[in-house]
């Protein structure tokens, strides 16, 4: 079986799986990270965004081989020890979180929308497919422009 | 009343230990209902006979049903280091129950919210019906209980101060998570617990708070799990490391309860690589892995050939023929003006974002579940009569679930993930696939309605509603509760589940003369269940429009027609406030409207104000919301508006796009791609939500911004198009490629 070594969340991790092992279940199921959740499988609900080389990847399309020697980084990876990230901190803010378990994924798009953008607008905002099916859109928008304000 | 009932502290490990812990079951609180019409009718509600849900709503129902257990309602637990851990019968799945419990206990025993740790409960069987999360019910059951539990406990921690200092109680006060004395002395509440567990009852008597006094509860308050969430800590019930859990999927059949005949290439896909195990079960055949991943790979190799299901020839179009030939007909003659119209709902995924998930433990003579349960002591039943083990070797804790909408209420993987652990001698996680959640997973049923109202010189004579719905599963522990409740009730007589459902939940809230609704249940064997505000999102969203018409027809203003027919000044505040914030009335852009919408039950009423962009009929964009609640007493009025952001998400959803097509016996969508919940995209960029100062005791909220936002959506939309919507949801195509069967 390959064998395959890169880093998540600062961490050098080394894995050995098939090639073709989604990202997202060697992240959950062999190295215990859970906070990317699976919504659907197939890069349509978004809830397991993640980043790769600080890009937003939807790793259960991902195969764990396009890891090989890059940086994933995930909703744990995000805050610096206790500091949170300014998005998270609009998260908590505007209280976004309803069941909360596609939030991760929400933030790591908001996130990565907020680097190639400092301010996004409603139509950028718009663009972010994550599902939410607590109905949280307008916290969501709320709490990037909050965060787009303070970055 | 309150008074406290010591007991052994339990830990995690079982252990007893009276010193370290004050542990308070609170007694039974009194509740009264009026159960006579003449004392329970809105006061100024002159001209319409009452319906059931008038004089006593579901929520009183369940309420009522768990009286003579919501004395053991609540464990909380004043530790040594002055932590306050409550254990909590009940499912959180978003609605931030957790978070308006801690609130009513840090007020009652003056701690910092901080210092309170919410723990769902596993099940307990001595509770009976109190164990049960559904019905917008749980704040309006825990209002009291948590409220006295946690002041019977400030009561015993504040006698402990008095002894130690030899003060008389009645001149001390208590203080963040502390006694204070008049000379200024303090002790933090951890420090007192080993006395104040030995006190002797007889000397103590606890009240709860004056809500006057309230600083906390009231208060717009964040989640207390919100940290948790937003850094990817929070354990949902496939997050949790169990040790040896491995992944398990099912492969499921091609239509609606078809079962396994045969598998043809089980020694292939048992050789597949991170394959362990497989296993037939009731409902498909199940592969138990290394990786999920892996698993996927296997369950999509499995060749089966099956048996058929119990729903094979139904497609939508039988379906909602059989609706309209089992529609009750109104009865009275429409000799005056009138007004009649029918309406068809398709059936609607609960589709939570955490598919149905379970992880099981069975070994021989035991078993331990834990899953995301709103019933869990059936569950645990139905657990142990699948395994073949008496209930008392089962236990099964409760989860943090990735939301519900109802779907929670049953707990089809936990029973599933049991068997599958017992069939391969091993603990298993079991998740569903998407496309199973969607296809085998239950669902709102569809329904039809026929409505007739006539008037005449500006009086509504009579309204009837008639609805047929294929049957909504209630054998959750709910349809118990609330017909042995119902059955007392004097207008209502002996009732099925679903019409004890139906009666304490759906009522006409305008003056509306003779007012009759009824429902008609059509069995089909499909996976139900009651979805979020249950009949009220179709059957109340339906009678909304018809308010509209019907306004239209008598010439008046939307906004004015309901408040003339509102019954109650309580209810007509919170349209004037949407009406007046949302500027009713504003002149639109062609394409655009704004649509009004009303509801009340569970003791709240709400109005929604809405702005429709339906340039293109075909993608109609709501783009501004306006939202007013009266719920009696918020606890937390940020949690509120929540609950009512996601209720007008879900109103979106399904009037405008989301809904489920049958086909031979399964339903098309299988994905967020093909059933079209709402996104971002979809969702309005200005909501103002504004909550009614407290008035009474708390109302239901959960469920409660439904109904009236499906009704603004509609009347929009029928405004900014010129069509009136009948059908829902609205743009229903099938603008997919199904997946594979």
């Amino acid at each position: 079986m390959p064998r395959y070594t890169f880093s998540v969340n600062g961490r050098t991790v080394t894995v050995d799986a098939p090639a073709d092992l989604p990202l997202l279940w060697v992240l959950r199921d062999r190295l215990g990270v859970t906070g990317p959740k699976y919504g659907c499988g197939i890069d349509v609900c978004k809830a397991c965004t993640s980043h790769l080389d600080g890009k937003a990847i939807n790793p259960c399309v991902v195969p764990v081989s396009e890891a090989q020697g890059r940086e994933v980084t995930t909703i744990e990876g995000l805050a610096d020890g206790d500091k949170l990230h300014p998005v998270q901190e609009a998260w908590l803010e505007q209280d976004v979180a309803q069941c909360g378990y596609c939030q991760p994924g929400q933030i790591m798009a908001a996130v990565a929308l907020l680097r190639q953008t400092r301010n996004p607008t409603d139509a950028q905002i718009d663009a972010i497919e994550n599902v939410c099916r607590c109905g949280t859109y307008f916290r969501i928008r709320e709490a990037i422009k909050s965060a787009a304000a303070k970055m | 009343m309150g008074s406290p009932t010591p007991s052994s502290a339990r830990h995690e490990d079982g252990a007893v230990d009276r010193r370290r812990f004050l542990t308070v079951l609170v007694a039974a609180p009194t509740l009264t209902l009026a159960l006579s019409a003449e004392t329970a009718a809105p006061a100024d509600a002159s001209s319409s006979v009452p319906q059931p849900a008038d004089i006593m709503d579901a929520g009183d129902a369940l309420i009522l049903a768990g009286t003579p257990t919501a004395h053991l309602m609540l464990v909380l637990e004043v530790a040594e280091n002055g932590e306050v851990r409550v254990e909590l019968p009940r499912a959180e799945v978003g609605q931030g129950i957790t978070t308006a419990v801690a609130m009513l206990v840090a007020e009652e025993l003056d701690v910092p919210l901080g210092k309170v740790r919410v723990r769902l409960a596993d099940a307990r069987p001595e509770l009976l019906l109190s164990q049960l999360t559904g019905g917008s019910n749980s704040v309006r059951a825990l209002y009291d209980p948590v409220r006295k539990a946690a002041a019977a406990a400030r009561a015993r921690l504040v006698a402990a101060a008095g002894e130690l200092w030899d003060v008389p109680a009645g001149r001390l006060v208590t203080r963040g998570g502390a006694v204070v004395a008049p000379d200024g002395r303090r002790a933090a509440y951890g420090s007192l617990t080993t006395r104040a567990a030995k006190l002797p009852l007889s000397r103590l008597t606890a009240k709860p708070k004056p809500e006057s006094e309230h600083k906390l509860v009231g208060t717009p308050t964040s989640r207390v799990d919100a940290r948790a969430m937003v850094t990817g800590q929070l354990r949902y019930a496939l997050d949790i490391d169990v040790p040896g859990a491995k992944p398990a999927m099912v492969r499921r059949p091609p239509t609606i309860n078809g079962t396994v005949r045969l598998v043809k290439n089980e020694t292939a896909v048992r050789a597949m690589p991170g394959v362990i195990a497989l296993t037939v079960i009731p409902t498909g055949v199940a592969v138990v892995g290394e990786t999920f991943g892996q698993v996927m790979d296997a369950v999509e190799a499995l060749d089966v050939t099956w048996n058929a299901g119990t729903a094979d020839s139904l497609s939508d179009a039988g379906i909602r023929k059989r609706l309209r030939a089992a529609v009750l007909p109104p009865v009275v003659p429409p000799l005056t003006g009138h007004i009649e119209a029918e309406f068809d709902f398709a059936f609607v995924s609960h589709a939570p974002l955490e598919t149905n998930c379970a992880v099981a433990d069975v070994r021989k003579g035991r078993a331990e579940i834990w899953a995301g349960l709103k019933s869990p002591i059936l569950a645990r039943q139905e657990i142990a009569a699948a395994l073949g083990l008496p209930e008392r070797q089962v236990t099964v804790h409760v989860t943090q679930s990735g939301g519900s909408f109802g779907r929670k209420l049953f707990a089809d993987a936990a029973v599933e993930a049991a068997r599958i652990s017992k069939a391969v001698g091993r603990p298993v996680k079991l998740m569903w696939s998407r496309i199973d959640d969607m296809r085998h997973g239950r669902a709102r049923p569809a329904s039809h309605h026929k409505i007739r109202a006539t008037y005449t010189r500006g009086k509504v004579l009579t309204y009837e509603h008639r609805v047929a719905a294929v049957e909504t599963d209630f054998r959750h522990g709910v349809g118990e509760m609330l017909t042995a409740v119902a059955t007392r009730l004097p207008v209502a007589g002996n009732m099925s589940f679903a019409q004890a459902v139906f009666h304490l939940s759906v009522k006409v809230p305008y003056r509306f003369g003779v007012v009759t609704e009824l429902l008609k249940e059509v069995p089909l064997k499909m996976h139900t269940a009651s979805w979020r505000s249950v009949w009220s999102a179709n059957t109340r969203g339906a009678d909304e429009i018809i308010v509209d018409e019907l306004a239209a027809k008598m010439r008046k203003d939307p906004v004015e027609f309901r408040r003339e027919f509102l019954k109650t000044a309580r209810q007509r505040a919170v349209l004037d406030k949407v009406a007046k914030e949302g500027n009713w009335g504003r002149d639109m852009p062609a394409g655009f409207a704004q649509g009004v919408g009303f509801h009340d039950e569970y003791k709240s009423c709400t109005a929604c104000l809405v702005e429709i962009d339906a340039r293109n009929p075909k993608k109609p964009r709501v783009v501004k919301a306006v939202i007013a609640a009266d719920v009696g007493r918020p606890i937390n009025p940020r949690g509120l508006e929540a609950q009512l952001l996601g209720g007008l998400t879900d109103a979106i959803s399904t009037t405008l796009r989301a809904g489920l097509h049958i086909d031979r016996g399964l339903p098309l969508e299988g994905s967020y791609s093909q059933f079209h919940y709402a996104r971002q995209k979809d969702s309005p960029t200005d909501v103002q939500i504004f909550i009614m100062p407290a008035n009474g005791e708390p109302g239901g909220a959960g469920e409660l911004g439904v109904p009236a936002a499906v009704g603004a959506i509609a009347n929009a939309y029928a405004r900014a198009t010129g069509t009136r919507p009948r059908s829902f949801p609205i743009n229903f195509d099938v603008d997919f490629t199904p997946f594979p069967r």
